[in-house]
């Protein structure tokens, strides 16, 4: 038997929580550390799970599979396609930016405080999420798939509502109201999503006979399992229910401003760039696979939300006056182009989508650490609080300004390709539909831009004017994710090789075929 | 006359007599009970004989020796092959020894130990005149607030009877899934409700309130238990007999002899509908099933919290059983008569108890309507009438238990000068204070809610799985909605302990002995291995889910 690569990918990090946890409380920072390098570890580990993995080998890699809990026909069984690896590489990158950016988030407001414990809880919950978004991208059994969808939330709840910004921290009771409320409303949203899943999963049960998402997806391209339309489309309901609510797509997004809103700048990264991504990463694996048919069926109503969801969110951003939320906003636009990457049903829609998620990653979480690191210097998330931030802080606002450029899709960052790549996928299916995107781009330029403008340039504001530049903390938080946008930008080569095979397995699976171009059809 | 005559009038008025055989009754096979019932009988032998300040340890050592040597009868049952091929009928046609019996006897006499733990629990309650005391009465007798009661409390008396009257009441619980016969079936309902009756109102503190659920409990249950014998003297109008095997033959027709009074009597269908409704209706008031419920909220406010824990435990385990057995051996010909009634009934409970429980302030209170909704869970998987069915309720039943006591033991340690906390308003901030406390009361919270990698999942699938395999489609549908419901309550209740400020003159949490910590460190480990591991359980469930009939 092989080292379980992929087991250990998701438990070291597992472990590392638990260790964490049970650091004592007067060593803080012994944990931050440990945290810290449990994060890297991994990072290791999933590098090795990027180096062993062959990009035209078999559609599943480096699989286990493990009797679990026999009498619901439930294995524990893992492997990884290209578009799991790439998002599990994602994962594991952005984690030891996502704790060294929250170092101070969950420090003692009392310097004398020996009791205080929550810094330990806030790297664990931290990694525990790390762990299970990580195994979650692994699971090829739907239950073990389940399970973890479900149970991150909790983790995930306790990060929203436990730890808010430091501005508000304290006895700042409004503060802890919202956010408690907000963790709430994260929750209850997917968790009835995820409930609504659960009858499915058993339906999906009671059809099949067992969890397996090769063996399911087999027999059904086979033709030995066999869905009455009714129950396929039902039971597909039930999946993308769960996995709409997650991503978000319109109209189920409203968790996601409130919880990015409250959260604090890393958390939010948490939720969105890492957390989010299994929903729309379950569209590419489950829906699509398991239920192909009701895929096709739904496919024009979903494009409409995709597409109502890229124009919408875009437009809220612009109307926002909190930075937090119009990051939010944004990202309820962008899940829509990768919603529509997805189910535009073409191999460069597909793989734009895949991209997307991982460009989206890196450059939100750009973006948002930034911006968390201008609101803890001034304690306010309001944007007309700021002005001249630039004169005063200018590698700050250069940075920002990098993220914001990546946010909307300039050419030479990494977002731009994946974009294009959905644009054009979409167009050549449905060019109306692609127009229409189209201006979700012209909305982001004018949110980054004028977000840009209001906090940055123009006369330096009182408040601002001792503002300090980033820190060296900072600094490495902020620099090599600029560096991968810009290389991913110029050089996406690695990425699209190790996606485009698992991209063109999907697409068999919903047994669709790139339409011919229309030059060449013409001919 | 002659004499020869005479003689022969001798003999042959003798000769019935011969024929009367011995009651043949199997005490191995029945030992689990016996053991219990002689426990119990010799706890009353430990009032009467043995020294005030003694009685308190000899009765905890009785009850924790008897219920272990019980429990160990079970398992060596089982292991003898009762569970699954040996599996028969005991002593006469009364007392099934087959799987499940044996398995929810096993889950009954678990959750009783961990019950009589919390019951001997001393060292929350402040000191009283010098002697450590539990949560029950110093004497019952004597009127809440007299002369009586405050010379009691000084003289130091505890209410050691409670460890007897449980015992008595877990006899009657190890019984009443096993029940094979009408006439026994009544009986043990009666030999376990009345001890539950006394034990509730015996709080030592809100005396009042104690004895308000246990009149409250009592004459509700005392109906309940006339319906059920009315249904009983009109199924046995019906089936002539008392004794499941025939009246379930009576009820498909399969029956061998018809003598013509049977035959009279077994087209009236009439008997045989309100008979069997009147029957399944006593059962669903001890399960706690709506419209059956109304008794529960209160009866689980005012107990006492050890005897809360364990009757919620305890009882629903044992009626569930009877109930399964009834449905599932007693009425199965009949099924398309019940099982549209059971559909409303569950689904009324599940909606039912999940929705009322938003609006509850108390958290016993809110523990009560959560076992509402989780009778409405398992009866899905009643409902589902097929093999998974059955060993899916067993699953559910013995997961549950271990959560409902361990969230009630976490109960009994939240206190201020007034005693137990109960009020949610008071539990703001707990997780701020006690992070171990809270974090433990979120992990069985969580069970509750049927959160993955606890036991509450794997028992929710389980019994949504068969329901959906037994057709009831709707039925999980409407449990996924409920558990989506109740999930809310749950969560405000974690918001409340870790993200509300703590109050001033908040409840502190006590320092229990390790009775308490554990019956709750059980339910812990309980949960969490059932939650990640439930496959050895599952197996046994699954082993042990044949009828014997």
């Amino acid at each position: 038997m092989s080292f379980p690569l992929l087991t250990a990918t998701a438990a070291l990090p597992a472990v590392g929580a638990v260790a964490t946890a049970a650091v004592p409380a007067a060593k803080r920072t012994a944990a931050k550390w440990l945290a810290l390098l449990v994060s890297l570890a991994t990072l290791v580990l999933a590098g090795l799970v990027l180096a062993r993995f062959e990009p035209g080998g078999d559609r599943y890699q480096l699989t286990e599979s493990h009797s679990w809990i026999k009498a619901f026909g439930v294995r524990y069984e893992l492997g990884v396609d290209g578009i799991a690896v790439a998002l599990l590489a994602l994962t594991a990158l952005l984690i030891p930016f996502v704790i060294l950016a929250g170092w101070h988030d969950a420090d003692p407001l009392e310097t004398n405080s020996s009791r205080w414990r929550p810094t330990q809880g806030f790297f664990a919950l931290i990694l525990a999420v790390e762990a299970m978004v990580i195994l979650s991208f692994e699971a090829t059994d739907v239950f073990l798939f389940y399970i973890l969808f479900e149970a991150m939330l909790i983790p995930m709840y306790f990060l929203i509502g436990g730890f808010g910004d430091r501005a508000h921290a304290g006895s700042d009771e409004k503060a802890a109201a919202q956010r408690s409320y907000a963790a709430v409303k994260f929750l209850l949203y997917n968790l009835v999503g995820g409930l609504i899943m659960l009858a499915a999963v058993i339906g999906l049960y009671v059809v099949a006979g067992n969890f397996s998402l090769q063996e399911i997806a087999q027999a059904r391209a086979d033709g030995s399992l066999s869905m009455a339309t009714g129950t396929e489309r039902w039971l597909f309901l039930g999946f993308f229910f769960a996995f709409a609510v997650k991503a978000p797509l319109w109209p189920l997004h409203t968790w996601l401003p409130n919880a990015m809103g409250e959260a604090t700048a890393p958390v939010a990264v948490l939720i969105t760039a890492v957390v989010d991504k299994v929903g729309t990463f379950a569209m590419l694996r489950f829906c699509l696979q398991l239920f192909p048919g009701a895929s096709r069926w739904a496919t024009p109503v979903i494009m409409v939300l995709a597409l109502i969801s890229i124009v919408y969110g875009a437009l809220l951003a612009v109307g926002q006056r909190d930075i937090k939320r119009l990051v939010a906003y944004a990202s309820i636009s962008h899940f829509g182009f990768i919603i529509l990457g997805i189910f535009a049903m073409t191999s460069q829609g597909q793989s734009g989508a895949t991209l997307y998620m991982v460009n989206h990653g890196i450059s939100t979480a750009a973006l948002m650490l930034v911006a968390g690191f201008l609101i803890s210097r001034r304690g306010s998330r309001l944007i007309a609080d700021y002005g001249g931030v630039q004169k005063v802080a200018p590698v700050l606002a250069g940075t920002f300004l990098v993220g914001g450029l990546a946010t909307l899709s300039l050419p030479g960052l990494a977002p731009f390709i994946s974009e294009f790549l959905v644009l054009v996928g979409t167009f050549t299916r449905y060019p109306v539909l692609g127009v229409i995107a189209t201006f979700g781009i012209v909305l982001a330029a004018l949110y980054t831009l004028v977000l840009y403008q209001r906090t940055m340039t123009g006369p330096v504001k009182a408040e601002v004017s001792a503002m300090p530049d980033l820190k060296v903390r900072e600094l490495v938080v902020v620099a090599p994710l600029i560096a991968l946008l810009i290389f991913l930008g110029v050089y996406p080569k690695p990425l699209t090789n190790i996606v485009n095979p698992a991209v063109q397995h999907t697409m068999s699976d919903v047994q669709k075929k790139d339409p011919k171009p229309a030059v060449e059809a013409a001919q | 006359m002659s004499p020869t005559a005479v003689h022969s009038l001798w003999t042959t008025a003798a000769d019935p007599i011969s024929k009367i055989d011995a009651p043949k009754i199997e005490y191995g096979q029945l030992s689990p009970t016996l053991i219990v019932i002689s426990a119990a009988i010799v706890g009353v032998l430990v009032e009467a004989f043995v020294p005030r300040r003694s009685r308190y340890y000899a009765q905890v050592f009785v009850s924790v020796v008897a219920l272990a040597a019980a429990f160990a009868a079970v398992v060596g049952l089982a292991a003898g092959g009762y569970a699954t091929t040996k599996g028969h009928i005991a002593a006469m046609g009364a007392v099934a020894v087959d799987g499940p019996a044996l398995f929810l006897q096993g889950v009954i006499l678990l959750t009783g130990l961990v019950a009589v733990f919390t019951f001997a629990e001393r060292r929350l309650d402040p000191e009283a005149h010098g002697n450590r005391v539990d949560s029950f009465a110093a004497q019952a007798a004597s009127v809440p607030g007299s002369d009586s009661e405050r010379a009691a409390v000084k003289a130091g008396f505890t209410t050691t009877e409670v460890f007897p009257l449980a015992l008595f009441a877990i006899g009657g619980m190890l019984v009443f899934p096993a029940a094979n016969d009408l006439l026994t079936l009544f009986v043990a309902l009666e030999v376990f409700s009345l001890p539950l009756y006394l034990l509730c109102a015996l709080a030592r503190r809100k005396r009042i309130m104690s004895q308000e659920a246990a009149v409250k409990y009592f004459l509700l249950g005392a109906f309940a238990s006339a319906f059920t014998l009315f249904g009983i003297a009109l199924l046995y109008g019906y089936a002539g007999s008392v004794s499941y095997a025939t009246i379930a033959q009576v009820v498909d027709g399969s029956v061998r002899t018809v003598d013509p009074a049977l035959a009279n009597t077994m087209g009236n269908d009439a008997l045989l509908l309100i008979g069997g409704a009147m029957v399944v209706m006593g059962l669903l008031f001890k399960v706690g099933a709506v419209p059956f419920h109304m008794w529960t909220p209160d009866v689980y406010q005012g107990a006492p919290t050890p005897v809360t824990g364990f009757m919620a435990a305890a009882t629903k385990v044992a009626a569930f059983g009877a109930l399964l057995r009834l449905l599932y051996v007693v009425l199965p010909g009949l099924r398309w008569d019940w099982r549209p009634v059971m559909w409303a009934v569950a689904i009324v409970t599940m909606l039912g108890g999940a929705i009322v429980a938003i609006t509850q302030t108390d958290i016993k209170r809110l523990l009560a309507y959560s076992s509402i909704a989780h009778a409405g869970f398992i009866l899905a998987g009643v409902i589902a009438m097929n093999p998974d069915g059955i060993s899916s309720v067993l699953f559910y039943l013995a997961a549950y238990s271990f959560v409902t006591l361990g969230a009630f033991a976490v109960v009994t340690l939240v206190r201020d000068a007034g005693g137990e906390a109960t009020h949610l308003s008071k539990w703001a901030g707990l997780g701020r204070r006690s992070p171990l406390v809270a974090a433990v009361f979120a992990v069985f919270l969580l069970a509750f809610a049927g959160i993955p990698l606890t036991s509450g999942f794997a028992g929710k699938f389980a019994v949504f799985k068969a329901a959906a395999e037994g057709g009831a489609t709707p039925l999980v549908v409407i449990g996924v909605i409920s558990s989506a419901i109740a999930a809310f309550f749950y969560i405000r209740v974690i918001v409340l302990m870790f993200f509300s400020e703590p109050r001033p003159e908040g409840p502190t949490v006590a320092v229990p002995s390790p009775l308490t910590s554990t019956a709750i460190a059980l339910g812990v480990a309980v949960t969490l291995v059932l939650g990640l591991a439930p496959q050895y359980f599952l197996d046994l469930a699954g082993q042990a889910g044949v009828f014997v009939r």
